[in-house]
């Protein structure tokens, strides 16, 4: 009962992170590797935000997603804007070349072993459930990111913006001659996506080790997650998210030896025979 | 990706100036290390530094030594490592190579310098075989090991009252070594392995092994891993309430910048095991300091251990007066030194550095006065009850 508990709570981190990743590619078709360097750069900026401006959590958790956003939205109109005529392969290249400068750039400057960060007063200590002890963050987490992960999930497939957006995605041309800014609705998905990514980091800044290399870890899970749920599907994202988490949990308890894998053997598995992925649509 | 650093150009430089000197030696050290990933910050480009440090402090220039030092990236695998180890035997003239983290690199390095006949000094690496099961008579084993850390942290712990463990084991050689070596040391002072669980490595979410370690009525949790894993456990553990519901853990390999990494808060009380700490006396705080000044932040042991490796090499080569690996190897083996950082030691025929480690345990917040403020001493250990009993096939001084 526990383990199941701890496996959803690490399959929210999977779910906006997924999601962030399934919203670009779903409606900018990019397959974007730096969602994890932007991960590890929410948790970073919201140390930076402590220890340079004496900012805390809560206000963190709204300024720093926003920061790298902006990062984002630099980085869609600078470079990535010029490869949509492309092959998807450039814009991986890219946002994979990105992520290593990053990285770099943060190991030069903070070390490998990374930084501390504490759990805000507010959220420290925990509940004790009975079966387990739960502490307040971990459920502060699924609560978060139950939050955003449904209203993403509104926004696009809902509202009159995500109406505009999945339709700009079909004919660009077309939606553009309604009068609506096509180039600008894009980078700011992108900026929103990139924004999710910051604001996992924003998460995970207290209770995982903060440093350069915590996205690279984590990324190609969360890459196979998607590939799972089905590229560029939302819902499939959270739902395949939350549900491998919980299978992790299971297999750390039954065989820990292979609960670096089991996800993997999943995506191999649904690749043979669902090659489209469990919500993907067929092309 | 080598980095030549001219030292030599003083030496040269003194060399032509001063026609009194005895000696004319040229000297190449290689400092082969993690300079990107897990471990660049416990050795690195600090490691540079110290070999740096030591090469002026012995004043190789004025004693007509000159020194040149290169350094290059394993990137932690025994594949490159032993192709670069190569490289610099065989083509680059390198004399010793220094440092080199990682059991597995470590090892592969050793044999590498065995059939090239050079002098092989590690700090980084853990492992009890470089000394043990594969010693090599060229391989000089500086810092700490496996079971010098199991003799401090594990005995201490055991004794004061940490009957039964349960060990998070890093699911790779240098796990299960610790794991091994400190299930020995439990075992001989009375208390008992109630289980474990063999971790993917590298690991971010402990929460669900720590559980199991909490579900298994352990006294202590030994984490037997290193680095980012040992990180994220301990502050997992913290969150989690198992530390305040009376489990204790046991962190078997910690270095100094794991526990800035960790902050005071959180780390507080650890009981951990060092070759060295910055603060231990007026010779370490005035190193530190010139070393900080250098590298940004305070050395690690694995640092200090390059430092005094590198200051024992030369004063071999001094002492033989030539680079002669086989001789002087024999005499840093005879020479016993008594060095700033490390203070009184020698080496054993096997190549074990023989000097004290010292049983740390984590300040307070509210004690600590500074970021790098973190521990306080808590005992000595002798080097004759750190390390392992030589093995007889493994006396080259025989």
């Amino acid at each position: 009962m526990g383990q199941l508990l701890l496996g959803l709570i690490n399959g929210s981190f999977y779910a906006v992170l997924s999601l962030g990743l399934a919203v670009i590619f779903g409606l900018l078709n990019i397959i974007n590797f730096s969602h994890g360097a932007q991960y590890m750069m929410g948790a970073f900026v919201a140390w930076m935000l402590l220890n340079y401006l004496g900012i805390g959590y809560w206000p963190a958790l709204i300024l720093a997603p926003l920061i790298v956003g902006a990062t984002g939205i630099a980085l869609e109109k600078l470079a990535l804007s010029r490869l949509y005529k492309l092959d998807h392969l450039y814009g991986l290249l890219l946002t994979f070349g990105i992520a290593l400068i990053i990285q770099g750039l943060f190991r030069n400057y903070y070390g490998i072993s990374g930084l501390p960060y504490q759990i805000p007063d507010l959220l420290s200590g925990g509940q004790n459930l009975g079966f387990m002890f739960l502490p307040n963050y971990r459920a502060w987490i699924v609560v978060a990111s139950v939050i955003v992960c449904f209203g993403t999930w509104f926004m696009i497939e809902k509202t009159r913006l995500g109406a505009y957006l999945r339709a700009a995605t079909e004919n660009p041309a077309l939606v553009g001659a309604f009068g609506i800014n096509v180039p600008r609705m894009i980078t700011l998905t992108y900026g929103f996506g990139v924004a999710l990514a910051g604001l996992a980091g924003v998460l995970a800044a207290p209770i995982y080790a903060v440093n350069p290399n915590m996205g690279a870890d984590l990324i190609i899970v969360v890459f196979a997650v998607v590939v799972i749920g089905g590229m560029g599907s939302i819902m499939g994202a959270i739902v395949t998210g939350y549900g491998l988490g919980l299978i992790e949990g299971l297999t750390r308890v039954f065989y820990p030896e292979g609960s670096a894998v089991v996800i993997f053997v999943i995506m191999a598995i649904v690749l043979l025979i669902k090659p489209e992925g469990l919500f993907g649509r067929t092309a | 990706m080598f980095r030549p650093i001219a030292l030599g150009s003083l030496a040269l430089a003194t060399m032509t100036a001063g026609p009194a000197l005895a000696q004319d030696i040229n000297v190449k050290l290689g400092v082969l290390n993690d300079r990107s990933g897990v471990y660049a910050d416990l050795s690195g480009e600090g490691s540079v530094v110290a070999a740096r440090m030591a090469v002026e402090d012995f004043g190789a220039a004025e004693k007509g030594i000159s020194v040149e030092i290169v350094s290059a990236d394993h990137q932690n695998k025994p594949d490159i490592a032993s192709n670069i180890a190569r490289q610099w035997y065989d083509t680059e003239g390198v004399d010793a190579i220094l440092d080199v983290p990682t059991s597995s690199a470590a090892l592969a390095v050793a044999e590498i310098t065995a059939q090239a006949g050079k002098v092989f000094i590690n700090s980084g690496a853990a492992s009890t075989d470089l000394t043990g099961a594969q010693c090599q008579p060229t391989t000089i084993h500086w810092t700490y090991d496996t079971a010098a850390l199991a003799n401090g942290t594990g005995k201490a712990v055991t004794e004061a009252g940490g009957k039964k463990w349960f060990f998070l084991t890093a699911d790779y050689a240098f796990g299960h070594a610790l794991e091994r070596d400190t299930t020995t040391v439990v075992e001989a002072n009375g208390g008992e392995v109630v289980g474990k669980v063999n971790v993917p490595f590298p690991a971010t979410d402990f929460s669900s092994f720590l559980l199991q370690a909490q579900g298994s009525g352990a006294d202590v949790i030994g984490l037997a891993n290193a680095g980012g894993d040992t990180v994220n456990a301990i502050k997992q553990a913290s969150e989690f309430g198992i530390t305040q519901a009376g489990q204790k853990l046991a962190a078997l390999l910690m270095f100094v910048t794991d526990v800035h990494a960790l902050g005071a808060e959180t780390a507080q009380g650890l009981s951990l095991t060092e070759a060295f700490y910055w603060d231990q006396n007026e010779a370490t705080r005035e190193w530190s300091a010139r070393f900080e000044e250098q590298h940004g932040s305070k050395p690690t042991m694995v640092q200090a251990g390059v430092y005094s490796g590198t200051l024992h090499y030369l004063r071999a080569v001094e002492a033989v007066g030539k680079t002669e690996s086989m001789e002087v190897l024999t005499k840093m083996k005879e020479m016993e030194f008594d060095d700033p950082l490390f203070g009184k030691g020698y080496i054993r025929g096997d190549g074990r550095v023989v000097h004290d480690m010292y049983l740390f345990e984590v300040k307070k917040p509210g004690e600590s006065s500074g970021e790098w403020d973190l521990y306080n001493q808590i005992a000595v250990i002798s080097g004759e009850d750190a390390f392992l009993p030589m093995l007889d096939e493994c006396n080259f001084t025989k």
